[in-house]
This record gives C-alpha cells, sequence and structure tokens, in this order.
C-alpha cells in the first residue's frame, strides 16, 4: 500500500512556523491524527468510539442550547421543559436530539465495550485504556441520572428516590450520606438545582477530561485490532508498522461513512420515534412530579435495567445495593479475570465462544425484564440471568485458563 | 553547582522541609474544604420548613385514608375498620417484626399491637423502608393469597400490613415508619410532634 506524504510533514514557513515555534501544533497532529497508525482491518465493531465522541460532541451542543431556556426549580422546571417543546422556536427538536441523544449514547457505548470483550481489547497493554473507559462508563451513569431528574416528571422524582435511598442500603452512614446527597429531608428544590450544577458542569467536565486520558492512553500504546495481534511487532524499513494506515486520512474516511449511516439512525429516531415507545422518553414523566403517590409501573430508563434488574432481584436491600454496585463494577477487572494467552474471539476456543454469548443474552435478558413489573416470574427470571451474568465474570479465571485457543497469525488477515 | 556543592546538601533537612510543607498544604487543603462540603448540607431554609402540619380527620370515613406531606415526606392517615383492625393478628408470623422491635421505626407510644396512639387510626410514613417508593393501598382481604389487606409497593414488590409491618421474603428491611404524632383534638392530628413537645 503507498503511503501518502503527510502535507503537514512539509517544510513551512510563516503562520504554521510561527505557531509550532510556540505550541507543538504540526507535531500533535502528527501524534495523534496523520502519523497515527492502526491496524488496517478494522471492521465495523471499531466504529463506535469515533461515533461515542459524536454522541459527546452533540450532547454538549444540543445541552448548551437547553440551559439557555431550562429553569432548575421545582416550581418551573416541568413548565420550562414544555415551554422548550412548544414556544421556543425549534426548541422541540433540541430537547429530543439531547434527549435521543443520551440514549444513543449508552447504544454506542455498550457496543464499544462489547467490542473490547469480542477482541480481548482490554488485555494487556491496554488495562488502563479500560479502567479508564470504565469510568468513563460510570460518570456518563452519573450524567445520565442527574439529567433524568431535570424535566421533574414523576419518573424523573420517582427514579431519583429508588436511586438516592439506595446509598441508604450503607451501614451505619448510609442515612446521612442520602441527605446530603439530597441536601434537605427529601427530594426538593434543592435537589434539583445541584443536579442540574452537577449535570451541566461537574459531570460533563470530568467527562472531558477522562476521554481525554482514555485517547492519549489509547495513542501510547496503539489501538487493538480483531486479529488480537501487536501490529508494532512488524514494522517496514520505515519504521511503519506494516499493518497499520494513518488514522487520518484512511480510518477517518471509514469512520465518515459510520458517522453518516449513524445520523441517520439517529434522526430517524428524533423525527418518528422521539419517545421510542416509552423506552427513551417514559410516558410517566410526561405528568409534572406528584409527591403524593409513585406511579404503579416504575423503571428506569432502559440503559439503567439490567443492573436495575439485579437490585430487583435481590430480596434484601443491602445485599441487593451490593450486588447491583458489584455487577456495575466487575467489569471493569476484565484485565485480570481473563487468563487466556489470546486476545481475539477468533483464536479462542468454543468455552470463551459460549460463554460471552450466554453472557450478552443475559445482559439483554436482564435489560428487559428491568421494564417489567416486579411480578414473581420476572424476578425469578432475573435471579437466573443474574446468575449467569456473575458466573461469567467470576469464573473467567478458570474457564479461560483451560480454553483450547488457536494459533494466532503474524500479520493480520482478511476474512471474507 | 559543582559536586562538592551537592555533598554540602543536608538530605535529611531537606526531606523534612518537603515532607513538614506537603502535611501543612494538605491539612490547609482539608480546612478549605469544609465550607464547601458544608454547603450541601440541608440549609436553615430547609430545616426550617420541617414544621409539624395539622391533618382534620374529622371527616374520614372507617376504611378511608388520605395522604398528606410532612417535611416533603409522604403520610398517609387511615382510619381503619373493626374489620381491618380484626385481621392484624392473622399473619403474626408471616411478619419480620410483628412486635416493633426496631425502635428507630416508630415513637415509644406507637410500638403496640395496632402501632397507633388510637387503635382505630394509623399515621404512617409512605415511603417503602426499601428504596422510598409511596406504597400503594391495597386493602382487598384476598384468603387465598393470605392476604388480609395492606400496602404494596409498586417499585419492588414489598408488602406491608395495615399496621405498615413488613412481610418476610420483600426486599424491604423494616416496618414503614410512624413519624411523630398526637392528637390536638379527637377530630385533629399534628403530625411532626410528640405529645411529649407540647
Amino acid at each position: 500500500m503507498s503511503r501518502i506524504e503527510s502535507e503537514v510533514g512539509k517544510p513551512k514557513g510563516g503562520l504554521m512556523k510561527w505557531i509550532d515555534d510556540r505550541f507543538p501544533f504540526t507535531e500533535t497532529m502528527k501524534y495523534h491524527v496523520t502519523e497515527y497508525y492502526a491496524s488496517k482491518n478494522f471492521n465495523f465493531w471499531y466504529v463506535f468510539g469515533v461515533l461515542a465522541f459524536v454522541v459527546l460532541i452533540i450532547q454538549f451542543l444540543s445541552g448548551i442550547f437547553l440551559t439557555m431556556n431550562y429553569k432548575p426549580s421545582s416550581a418551573e422546571a416541568f413548565a420550562s421543559v414544555e415551554y422548550i417543546m412548544r414556544d421556543v422556536e425549534w426548541g422541540w427538536l433540541i430537547r429530543y436530539v439531547h434527549s435521543t441523544g443520551a440514549s444513543f449514547f449508552f447504544i454506542v457505548v455498550y457496543l464499544h465495550m462489547f467490542r473490547a470483550m469480542l477482541y480481548g481489547s482490554y488485555k494487556k497493554p491496554r488495562e488502563l485504556i479500560w479502567i479508564i473507559g470504565m469510568m468513563i462508563f460510570f460518570v456518563l451513569f452519573a450524567e445520565a441520572f442527574a439529567g433524568y431528574l431535570l424535566p421533574w416528571g414523576q419518573m424523573s422524582y420517582w427514579g431519583a428516590q429508588v436511586i438516592i435511598s439506595l446509598f441508604g442500603a450503607i451501614p451505619v452512614v448510609g442515612d446521612g450520606i442520602v441527605e446530603f446527597i439530597r441536601g434537605d429531608y427529601s427530594i426538593s428544590d434543592i435537589t434539583l438545582n445541584r443536579f442540574f450544577a452537577m449535570h451541566v458542569i461537574v459531570l460533563p467536565l470530568a467527562l472531558i477530561g477522562l476521554v481525554f486520558v482514555h485517547i492519549v492512553a489509547l495513542h501510547e500504546v496503539g489501538s487493538s485490532n480483531p486479529d488480537g495481534i501487536e501490529i508494532k511487532k512488524k514494522k517496514g524499513s520505515d519504521g511503519i508498522p506494516l499493518d497499520g494506515v494513518a488514522f487520518h486520512p484512511y480510518h477517518t474516511s471509514k469512520d465518515l461513512v459510520a458517522i453518516i449511516i449513524f445520523l441517520m439512525l439517529f434522526c430517524a429516531v428524533i423525527f418518528f420515534a422521539p419517545e421510542m415507545g416509552g423506552y427513551f422518553l417514559e410516558h410517566a414523566n410526561f405528568e409534572p412530579a406528584n409527591l403524593l403517590a409513585t406511579p404503579e409501573h416504575i423503571a428506569p430508563v432502559w440503559y439503567f435495567t439490567p443492573f436495575y434488574s439485579i437490585l430487583r432481584a435481590v430480596p434484601d436491600k443491602l445485599w441487593g445495593a451490593i450486588l447491583m454496585g458489584g455487577s456495575v463494577l466487575l467489569p471493569m477487572f476484565l484485565p485480570w479475570l481473563d487468563r487466556s494467552r489470546v486476545r481475539s474471539i477468533r483464536y479462542r476456543g468454543w468455552i470463551y465462544k459460549s460463554a460471552l454469548t450466554c453472557f450478552a443474552i443475559s445482559f439483554i435478558a436482564l435489560g428487559w425484564l428491568g421494564t417489567q413489573p416486579a411480578e414473581a416470574v420476572y424476578v425469578l427470571a432475573a435471579r437466573f440471568f443474574g446468575i449467569i451474568y456473575f458466573a461469567f465474570f467470576l469464573l473467567m479465571p478458570y474457564y479461560t485458563a483451560i480454553d483450547k485457543t488457536k494459533p494466532v497469525p503474524d500479520r493480520v488477515v482478511y476474512h471474507g | 553547582m559543582t559536586d562538592d556543592d551537592l555533598d554540602q546538601i543536608d538530605r535529611n533537612r531537606r526531606h523534612f522541609l518537603a515532607i513538614a510543607t506537603a502535611v501543612t498544604g494538605l491539612v490547609g487543603a482539608g480546612v478549605a474544604i469544609y465550607p464547601f462540603l458544608a454547603s450541601l448540607k440541608p440549609s436553615a431554609r430547609a430545616q426550617a420548613l420541617g414544621a409539624p402540619v395539622e391533618v382534620s380527620i374529622g371527616s374520614l370515613e372507617p376504611g378511608e385514608m388520605v395522604r398528606v406531606l410532612w417535611r416533603g415526606k409522604l403520610v398517609f392517615v387511615l382510619r381503619r375498620t373493626e374489620e381491618m383492625l380484626k385481621h392484624l393478628g392473622d399473619n403474626l408470623d408471616r411478619l419480620k417484626d410483628p412486635n416493633s422491635e426496631v425502635v428507630e421505626q416508630q415513637p415509644e407510644y406507637a410500638a403496640n399491637a395496632t402501632r397507633s396512639v388510637k387503635p382505630e387510626y394509623l399515621v404512617v410514613e409512605g415511603s417503602c423502608t426499601h428504596l422510598g417508593c409511596a406504597p400503594i393501598k391495597d386493602f382487598e382481604v384476598r384468603p387465598a393469597d393470605h392476604w388480609t389487606g395492606g400496602f404494596f409497593c409498586p417499585c419492588h414488590g414489598s408488602t406491608f400490613d395495615l399496621a405498615g409491618r413488613v412481610y418476610n421474603g420483600v426486599p424491604a428491611p423494616t416496618n414503614l415508619r410512624i413519624p411523630p404524632h398526637r392528637f390536638v383534638r379527637d377530630d385533629l392530628v399534628l403530625i411532626g410532634q410528640d405529645a411529649g413537645a407540647a
């Protein structure tokens, strides 16, 4: 494959030189963009990182415009959201972009994480990228949760009631923590105000910082690939990995295709199904918060439901909270739980393939069960799938060690 | 700096000064952080809003229930019928805490068989002790399910009897909380204040 001489690599004078003498612009562009070499055999699973970044930008922009009209007070919040929807020019579009963006953020991030599990992207030397990524995931959870309170609808209020009460399960200090989070004896105007502050400044700042170090760590060790081999081990005479192509223009042009397809789907939802049948915007949230009555059927938004199912499956307050917390935290330890000598699913044996399939099925099943009422049969099913979920992680050191692996090639290969 | 100069350095002294500076800085940061954290506690206004509320119960029919807010918390006032009171003893073996032994869950004067000041009136916080949802009333007696009427939490399926006592095998750990309350008159109950404080 011929390599295009990088434009920014040419000798230069004028403005560019003036800047480069004062700020490492060209050097940074080369390191992170035009001379960052990623494997040439990326498949579609590798677009979700870029897509997550695209959604992040969409959320920042739409969120900024929402704050122009939103009022973070319990007396005005619900009405101000309705005002945005009805009276602000294009307000409905901006709000639907933001609410749909939240769900798409999680779709993309879950697929991005699953990619790492398919191809062992979290394995040495990329443990830190994975851990930073998990931290981004936790902050995203907090961000989505804080954002969901802001419309001050029925589900906003009672959802927040449940999640904040979870901290009350902590022995001794629990009740104090709950009061500290709320800043009041119940969820009130004060709580709404501080959740707004968390949602628009504290957590977005944390997200930017974490995304930055996520990418810096990635570019230090280099991207993984569907074969799970290190392309840096086979370099040409020019010192460039033989199986690598520059991020720009090669990967960027491929990513552009993915971004366009993604935006088509995104727009389709915004324009034709912004509520997504009550999954993206829950029906109960079209009623203002009523402190006197919990909605008959309460469920968190879909992206929380797999973990919510685990909470509900346990007939004990403290253990429910511990197991739910555990189910969110466990994936963080994947780099050390996975004892396999190969990274990619392509060269793993039937045991890991089956285990990962069971995991994916139970994750989706738990997600669906979490949207259903707390009836006995659903709770039993959630216990069954919850056990599979935990077994996938806790038994991993054992089954990945005994699983038969296939030999890994030296260079990347193409499949079909 | 020459090698000679380097030899003159008292490394112990440097080490001590570095540690002392770091510790002093950390203490300062710890002190400085307090006002910011304390600003997140319930404010004076939030504390002042916790005043008791009066509930008129003169027009409450037997079997009827009203919902009121005290400190932003939901409180149920239920006037129990003779039949409801009769059933309170039916399921004692299926309750986690039939004798109200968890002391934080009710004032001393409500730690009795009906968990109330007057057996007829149940004054109870409508906040599930699991994760704070408002339980739904389900007063219908269904002998087939061993259900003698009570409350059902829609969030995670916890069940309580008509004295707010939690059943076994549900996620809620304790009975519903009985708020401090007293009867000012026969038809007026004050929630948030004990007889002692009056």
